[in-house]
């Protein structure tokens, strides 16, 4: 009985011990300044990159070492939790109103955000694409062929996820094209077009893979970027990727939040991460991810990569955002009238 | 008299054992071992080089580090908890004893991730308390400190539901006796209630641990997802699966296991140990 408790304590000096082996490690990795970059969820790859070309440039320009926290999920949720309190001292998502909401309801950035950075605060951009199965079986060219009856598309819930957003505008603003502005004629087409999808996932990464591990669906519907990524990742199952004939501009947003980088003192160093992404190196290790980018040099370099096609805004087709979102997305908008339960 | 159907309901009942336990025998192997050894054959499907890459690397570590601290942190607190309020309820009588029995199975029944999104609401920027916490620069939401705070309130009940069970049975006149002849009341704690109750402690503290360890949804609502700073090894296995790096998530769930199996054999020694000690 006595030799148990002595093997007990025994034990948990070794947990401790072991404990204090690990620990050391962690210490290591605390450096002298630290930012947070809170992201969204698929652009965990791409800022691994980043931060380590940045941390670098940094360092050599100022001589201080510098880590940066990433966090990644979907940017609606994301967005919600900076609200609560996390500390965010940049933020890098895929949705202008997800960075919106922090200046009209959280009051932690000025409502002109959108005015200190070039191009409109967005470093990059991207459209949604298909990627297709090998061989392409189901002969899909464009979103006509997505409201055909044999054809399973997969994509996020347009509720939950800024990426499926995308791409319920970019079938929607299809559709107008297509019907001539009839907007009982393009509901019809988004309406078959979202009754073809097996399943609604919450995020851009699960959709992924349902396409790809659950073998669900004849076309996944991703940004340009995710589809290369897939393609490239599973090599090996000779996925294809289709660009259709129009697509939506995609904007990638960025912001430094104002209210948390002056109470830690790091504003210089936030806006010069944010300001390093319109750098060359960086715009091409950008390009590289397969996102498209406005610096010249880098765009001759990566023409092939990146394949014609007509882009439309959500501003120019619905209004901006704030329309689109009140009359799409908002409960009872038209969303809720063409996404029917089965 | 001979009962001319014994020998066949003797056979009968010679065979529905050894059905029942190949029966057993088949499910568990295909519903627990067989889940079991594909997380093993899948962290090591890159061979041991990778696997030992996958645990070295910092960010995994840090999660077993932090796995590990959040054990060191909530496991004495939850059983000073257990212990007291087991002690309270068994050896006193007082008033509102049914409504503290209720609230410290309150945690047994709610779902974690409420667990998580009711603290997020007390501590939260745009909570209860948060806004008061934020102006002075106190952090507690997405940080360590909240996922000590979730993992207490989700584990909880685990020593004090095992030590009440036993305590009510054997009853308050061990300790009547001692106090008659003059013992103090952490003498009587000391030398009569503790050597009675400890192993069904032990028991508890190492169902405890086994659930702390593994909590990941009210962890998760908490954590703020940041890479090497608030990812416990659960929700670590999650973002390396997301990450296209299913061996990395494999070699990390490997770890989570060993450690589950760790606990499982403490506890089967405990319980051994304890039924000694009955019989």
């Amino acid at each position: 009985m006595n030799s148990l408790s002595h093997k007990f304590v025994g034990a948990l000096v070794g947990a401790l011990a072991l404990a204090g082996t690990i620990a050391p490690v962690y210490a290591q990795s605390a450096k002298p300044v630290e930012i947070m970059n809170v992201s969204y969820d698929i652009g965990r790859e791409l800022f691994i990159k980043i931060n380590e070309a940045f941390a670098a440039d940094w360092l050599k320009k100022k001589n201080q070492t510098v880590t940066i926290a990433q966090s990644h999920a979907g940017t609606g949720a994301q967005a919600r939790s900076i609200l609560e309190g996390l500390p965010a001292d940049v933020v890098t998502f895929n949705q202008v109103i997800d960075v919106q909401v922090l200046a009209d309801k959280g009051k932690l950035i000025p409502a002109d955000w959108q005015k200190r950075l070039p191009n409109a605060s967005s470093p990059y951009y991207s459209l949604p694409a298909f990627l297709v199965r090998k061989g392409n079986p189901k002969n899909v060219k464009d979103w006509s062929d997505l409201a055909r009856d044999d054809v399973k598309a997969v994509f996020p819930n347009p509720k939950t996820s800024g990426n499926a957003r995308y791409t319920y505008l970019a079938a929607y603003a299809f559709g107008l094209d297509k019907f001539k502005g009839d907007h009982a004629k393009t509901q019809d087409f988004v309406k078959k077009f979202l009754s073809n999808v097996p399943v609604f996932d919450t995020g851009g990464r699960a959709s992924t893979t349902t396409f790809i591990d659950r073998n669900i669906g004849d076309v996944l519907i991703t940004f340009e970027a995710e589809v290369n990524a897939a393609k490239k990742e599973y090599g090996d199952k000779g996925f294809e990727i289709v660009i259709p004939s129009q697509s939506l501009l995609a904007e990638f947003p960025v912001a430094v939040i104002d209210k948390n980088v002056d109470r830690k003192g790091t504003r210089e160093i936030a806006t010069a991460y944010l300001e390093y992404l319109y750098t060359e190196e960086a715009q091409e290790i950008i390009a590289s991810f397969a996102n498209r980018v406005q610096n010249p040099k880098v765009l001759e370099r990566h023409k092939a990569a990146y394949p014609a096609v007509k882009l439309v805004t959500v501003e120019d087709i619905f209004g901006g955002w704030e329309k689109a979102n009140k009359d799409h997305f908002a409960e009872g908008g038209i969303l809720d009238k063409v996404f029917v339960k089965r | 008299m001979t009962d001319p159907m014994a020998p066949l309901a003797a056979t009968r009942a010679n065979r529905t054992p050894a059905i029942l336990i190949a029966v057993g025998a088949v499910l568990t192997a295909l519903f627990i071992a067989a889940p079991l050894l594909v997380i093993f054959d899948q962290a090591l499907s890159k061979g041991i080089d990778v696997y030992r890459a996958n645990i070295l690397h910092p960010e995994t570590l840090h999660a077993i580090w932090l796995t590990t601290l959040t054990a060191l942190v909530v496991l004495p607190i939850n059983i000073a908890f257990g212990v007291t309020a087991a002690w309270a309820i068994t050896k006193f009588e007082f008033r509102g004893k049914r409504l503290l029995l209720t609230a410290i199975d309150l945690p047994f029944s709610i779902s974690p991730i409420v667990a998580g999104v009711s603290y997020l609401l007390l501590y939260g920027g745009l909570g209860l308390w948060g806004p008061w916490l934020m102006d002075r620069d106190i952090r507690i939401m997405f940080s360590v400190p909240a996922i000590f705070l979730v993992t207490m309130f989700v584990t909880s009940p685990f020593v004090a539901r095992e030590l009440i069970t036993l305590m009510q049975a054997q009853g308050r006149e061990r300790e009547e006796v001692a106090a008659t002849l003059g013992a103090s009341g952490w003498q009587m704690f000391r030398r009569v209630t503790l050597p009675n109750i400890k192993w069904a402690l032990l028991y508890g503290a190492v169902l405890c641990n086994a659930r702390v360890m593994g909590e990941f949804g009210a962890v998760s609502v908490v954590s703020g997802n940041l890479r090497g700073q608030t990812n416990t090894l659960p929700l670590q296995v999650q973002l390396l699966y997301h990450d296209y790096n299913a061996t990395g998530a494999f070699a990390a769930a490997s770890v989570l296991t060993l450690l589950a199996f760790v606990t499982l054999i403490l506890k089967a020694i405990l319980e051994r140990k304890a039924f000694d000690r009955r019989s």
